[in-house]
Parts: C-alpha cells; structure tokens; sequence
C-alpha cells in the first residue's frame, strides 16, 4: 500500500477542514433547535422546585389529562396496528385492481395536516354535519367526548404501522407462506410462526411510533375535543390551556411528561433497532442475511 | 406415486403459460422440465404442488384427481428457488416444522430423531443449531431438500434446484441429489433451464416451449433425435447450414449428408461445433478464421464463409489455425430440417 502524502486526504471528499466545519455546524444546531427546548422544560418545570411540581403534577385537571391521554393510546394503537397488519398483509400478499391506490390511501393522513382531519370530522358528525342529527337522535356523542377523540387520532396514525410493514413484507415476497403451507400448515400457523416472527421487530417499531404520535397529537384533537378541561383535555392540549392561563410552571410540568414518554419512546425505538439490526438471539429479516463465512462440507 | 397430467392449461390474465400440456411420470422416475424462460415450466410445477389451479385439464396422483385438492393436504414436497428457508428458525426447526404443524401428532423426541437423521443423510452434521443466514449456500440447498423430504411427501418438486449456486458446488450437488434419489426412489420432478443439468440428472428429460411439450424422451433420445430445430438449438451450440434436399440426401457444395426424413427442397443443417471439421484442403466449405479460443479441452475456431456466414467449430488442441488463415469446413454428422 502506498504511504500517505502529509496534507492528502484519506479518501476522495475527506478534507478535515470540511469535516470538522460539517460536524460543528449539525452539533450547533441541534443544540440550539432540539436540546435547548428540552432544557428549558426542565428548568421552567422545576423552577419552583420539586414540591410546586409534584403538585402540578397530581392537580385533577392534570390527572384527568393524562388519564385521558393513555386511554386514548391504548385504544388507537391496538387498532391501528391491526389495521396496520390488515392493510400490509392486503397489498403484499395479494393482487387485486385497485392495490396501488390503497397504497396512496394509506399515505394520506402523512400528507395531509392534521387540522384538516380535525375539521372534516366536524363536517361529518358536527351538530350540523352529515350524520350530525341521526347521532343526536340516537343519544351518540361522538364529538367533543372520547370516540372523536379517538377518532381523530387514529386517523392521523393510521400509516405508522403499515409504513413500517409493506415494504419488509414485499421485500419477504410469499415463498415462506408457500412453503409453510406446502408442509401442511394452516393459514393462521403460517401466519402465527411464519409471517407474523418474520415482522415482529418492524411491527413493534411501527407501533412505537404510532404510540409516541398519538399521545402527541395537537392539531386534529383540538379540534374534535372541545377543550373540556378535566373531561376531554389531552396532555397536549392541557399544555397549551396551562400557557394561556399564564400558569407557566404547570404548563411546563405537563410538557415535561410529555417529554419524558418520548424519551421512553425513544429508547424502545433504538433498543428496538439493535434487535433488528444486530442479531442478538434470532435474526430478523429488517436487513439482508448476513453471509457468514462457512465451509462447504461437501 | 404416478402422476398423471391430462390437457392441463393455465392461463395468467392474458398471458397463455400452459397450454394443454399431458404428461405421465412413472412412479419413482426423476423427470425434468427442460424450457426457456416463459415456456411454462415452472408454472406446470407449481400446479402438480397445488400452489396454482389449473383453468382446465386434470391432475391426478396415482388414481385420485387431485386438480382441486389444496397444497396442504397434497402430501408434496416442494423445495424452492430461492429455498425459502424459515429465517428466523434454525436448521433443525426449519427441518421439523412440517413435523411439528402435521395433522399427525409426534412427540418431540420422535421429531427430534427424525430431524437427526434427515441431517445425516444430508451430510448437514452439526448445524442444527445455525440459522439459515450462517450457513452456505450449498448448505441451504440441503436444508430445504430435508424440510421437504421430512413430511414423507408423495412426489419431490424442485424449482430450479441449482439456480443459486456456483459452478462447482452446483456439479456436486447434481450427482449428490441423484444419489439421494436413487437411495430412496422417490417420484422426482425438477425444472430447469439448464440443458447440462437435466441431461445429467434425468431419466427423462421433457422439454417446453411457449407452454407446450415439444419433446419428450430419455437423455439419449432427445440428444441424438431431436425432433425439432428448436430442441437442437435449445439443447446445445448449433451451426446453422444453408442446404438444398435431393432424394434423401441434403447437399452444400462438394458435401453430401444423409437426410431420409426430408423432402425435396430448401433445408437447413444443424450441426454442433464439434460435428465441424477443419482441414486445408477441400472438399469443404471454403472458410477464413476469424477467432481462435484456446480451452482446456480443445480449441474453439470462430470462421467465416464465403456466404459471410459464421460458424463454430471445435477442434483437438494439435490443428494448427491461426487468425486470417484459409481452410475448409466439412461435416461430420448433422441434423437436416426443411426450412
């Protein structure tokens, strides 16, 4: 191997004069965009000290918000992600006219802002709206109670875990499923032992996310819930209700639960992607399948 | 087990894969599906696995139809392509799984045993513990010959068998799975592309075109009587000679071949590279060399006629050619089609 010239770089693009100004520039500016938000939520929280704090924190209002918040995750997030598995299994597995198109319709809530679900929810089951007077007949509340909150967050959700699944699922193709069924496997044991190991880690992951944006949701909740405080008040919105009554510490303690589940969040999700990627136990197919250097023994 | 395919057709939207294809395969005979990309063959396997429904025709195993009975209850081992190994199973589960989801209940000991021993025979000692991403290719191939075999299937189906695997693993293998087939004399049905690897391994090679048989026979059959200029060409290197068919004999210049099955008129001569000979002088077909290719074996002449026809002539190591060089072709044996 030649000897390096002093002055030249290592590989073609590799100048340190560049590198270094590139990784000055990214640590800057997550510094200033991502981290000193958080530490002004801490600081902010805590700035009456610990006491002031828990009280926010165990205030009714408080508790019937966050209350609310996990209930409406554990019911959007198991929905979702049978949809999810419904709407990957659909388009992976089978060829039907129309299949791209449910692809596209499947993406829609990832483009379209939130607000925009918010309000069209209004439009069809306001007092005004479409199914409006037929619900008020039938004494179903719908809007400004928990199933249009409910609503309102799966449809902004809906993608996370069929985004996560369709691609790996069309990359596996149907030979596993063919082979198992081959061998004398029922479709639910192909889909328990094969299918479902095969995009567990995927699966969870999608789920991850779609949990963490759930109980995040602003814009499409603030619009179907009503703001009831102590009734249908989400987390986030009790963030912004605390801002505007000037209760800043309050405001700051429930951003900072907030905080602290996407920090849980984010754990799992890397945790999670050690598992796909490294293969601790058992492999997953997240990546291509690692060649390992075995003899023939033929 | 017999099986038995009676104007078996199968059609995907508009494109016609099989067309009314019959078929016999004795019990115990290892056949292979021999065609081009797009011929159909693979598509026949899949319908004797019940992985595809035929549109019409029948198929039966021995004397039960078995066109509508699914895949599952078909009793088929079918190993894939690409193998299609459980990824997230080892070896030995991947083996066992059919034994484990079969409608007849086995203890765990009887399926471990069992596994044991498909391992052995597979020459996969040792391995059971891996996953299918840390073995060899060539291994993997095993491993999805003895998750087939484990159920006890009526028929072995193999899809292109050695698709994936290098020259030299790909050679071993051939002559290993037919040992493997003769140990246990289990009815075989493989499908391929490769004219070597089913001339190698067959005791009947059936070969496809645009979804028709367009022959079937032994290896000897169809390599020294090849019913079409199709299967000439599809079976091997083929020169084609313009020649004109008098009285049972097809002429080309100075040469006379025999040719009993063609009529009078304008003909074609099919003949390998090695049914070519070189010499310097005539009689022949007057030829220029264009191209030597030195091999292991012999040397490959690439000439030009004067037609500004080429041809491919192998010849021993010791004829003395060189590029540019003058000579004559002749004929040793050839095939004649009328054109």
């Amino acid at each position: 191997m030649a000897r390096r010239q002093p002055g030249q770089p290592r590989r073609v693009g590799d100048s340190p004069a560049f590198k270094w100004s590139l990784i000055v520039f990214v640590v800057v500016t997550s510094l200033i965009v991502i981290v000193s938000p958080l530490v002004v939520i801490a600081t902010e929280a805590l700035g009456r000290g610990l006491p002031a704090y828990f009280a926010a924190i165990a205030e009714p209002d408080m508790v019937s918000a966050v209350t609310l918040t996990v209930v409406v995750a554990l019911i959007a997030v198991p929905i979702n992600t049978l949809f999810g598995i419904a709407a990957a299994w659909a388009v992976t597995k089978f060829d039907f006219p129309g299949r791209r198109l449910l692809i596209i319709v499947i993406d829609i809530p990832f483009s379209v802002s939130p607000i925009v679900a918010g309000v069209s929810y209004l439009f069809v089951y306001g007092l005004q709206g479409l199914f409006g007077p037929t619900l008020q007949s039938a004494d179903i509340k719908i809007l400004f109670a928990l199933p249009g909150i409910v609503m309102a967050s799966m449809f902004v959700t809906a993608p996370f875990v069929a985004r996560e699944l369709i691609p790996l699922m069309q990359a596996q193709g149907r030979d596993l499923e063919e082979a198992a069924t081959s061998l004398g496997a029922s479709g639910f044991r192909t889909f328990m032992s094969v299918t479902l190991p095969n995009v567990r880690w995927a699966m969870l992951y999608g789920i991850i996310l779609c949990n963490a944006r759930v109980m995040g949701e602003f814009g499409a909740v603030s619009v179907v819930s009503g703001n009831i405080r102590g009734e249908t008040n989400t987390l986030p919105l009790h963030v912004e209700l605390l801002y505007h009554d000037y209760q800043t510490a309050a405001s700051f303690a429930a951003a900072s639960i907030l905080a602290f589940l996407a920090v849980l969040t984010l754990i799992a999700k890397v945790w999670l992607e050690r598992q796909g990627a490294g293969r601790a136990g058992r492999p997953s197919l997240s990546g291509p399948p690692v060649p390992a250097p075995v003899m023939e023994k033929a | 087990m017999k099986i038995k395919l009676e104007d078996v057709s199968k059609t995907f939207q508009t494109f016609r894969a099989v067309r009314g294809v019959s078929l016999e395969i004795e019990s115990g005979e290892m056949v292979a599906l021999l065609g081009p990309s797009g011929s159909g063959k693979t598509t026949i396997l899949r319908m004797i696995a019940g992985l595809e429904y035929p549109d019409g025709g029948h198929i039966l195993f021995g004397d039960t139809d078995a066109t509508r009975i699914p895949v599952r209850e078909r009793g088929v081992g079918f190993v894939f392509q690409n193998y299609a190994l459980f990824p997230h199973m080892t070896v030995a589960e991947n083996i066992g799984f059919g034994m484990k989801v079969s409608k007849t209940k086995r203890s765990k000991a009887e399926i471990a045993s069992r596994v044991n021993e498909l391992l052995g025979l597979m020459r996969l000692d040792g391995l059971g513990n891996r996953f299918p991403s840390q073995i060899s290719g060539g291994q993997r191939q095993r491993v999805a010959l003895a998750r087939a075999l484990a159920v006890d299937p009526t028929v072995l189906l193999l899809d292109e068998p050695f698709g994936a695997l290098d020259a030299n693993v790909r050679r071993d293998l051939r002559r290993w799975l037919r040992e493997i087939h003769e140990e246990l004399g289990i009815t075989s049905l493989f499908v391929t592309h490769d004219q070597e690897e089913a001339l190698d391994l067959a005791d009947r090679v059936v070969i496809l075109n645009e979804g028709n048989i367009v022959q079937q026979g032994t290896p000897e059959e169809v390599s020294r009587a090849p019913n079409s200029r199709f299967v000439t060409t599809f079976l091997g290197d083929t020169n084609r000679i313009p020649a004109s068919v008098h009285d049972g004999s097809a002429v080309v210049g100075e040469i006379r071949l025999p040719a009993p099955n063609a009529t009078n008129g304008a003909a074609e001569i099919l003949a390998r590279p090695r049914d070519l000979d070189w010499q310097s002088q005539g009689p022949g077909i007057a030829a220029r060399v264009l191209r030597v290719i030195d091999r292991p074996d012999g040397r490959r002449l690439v000439v030009s006629t004067d037609a500004e026809a080429h041809l491919e002539l192998d010849v021993a190591p010791e004829v003395v050619a060189s590029v540019g060089a003058t000579g004559f072709v002749t004929i040793r044996r050839g095939q004649v089609f009328n054109i």
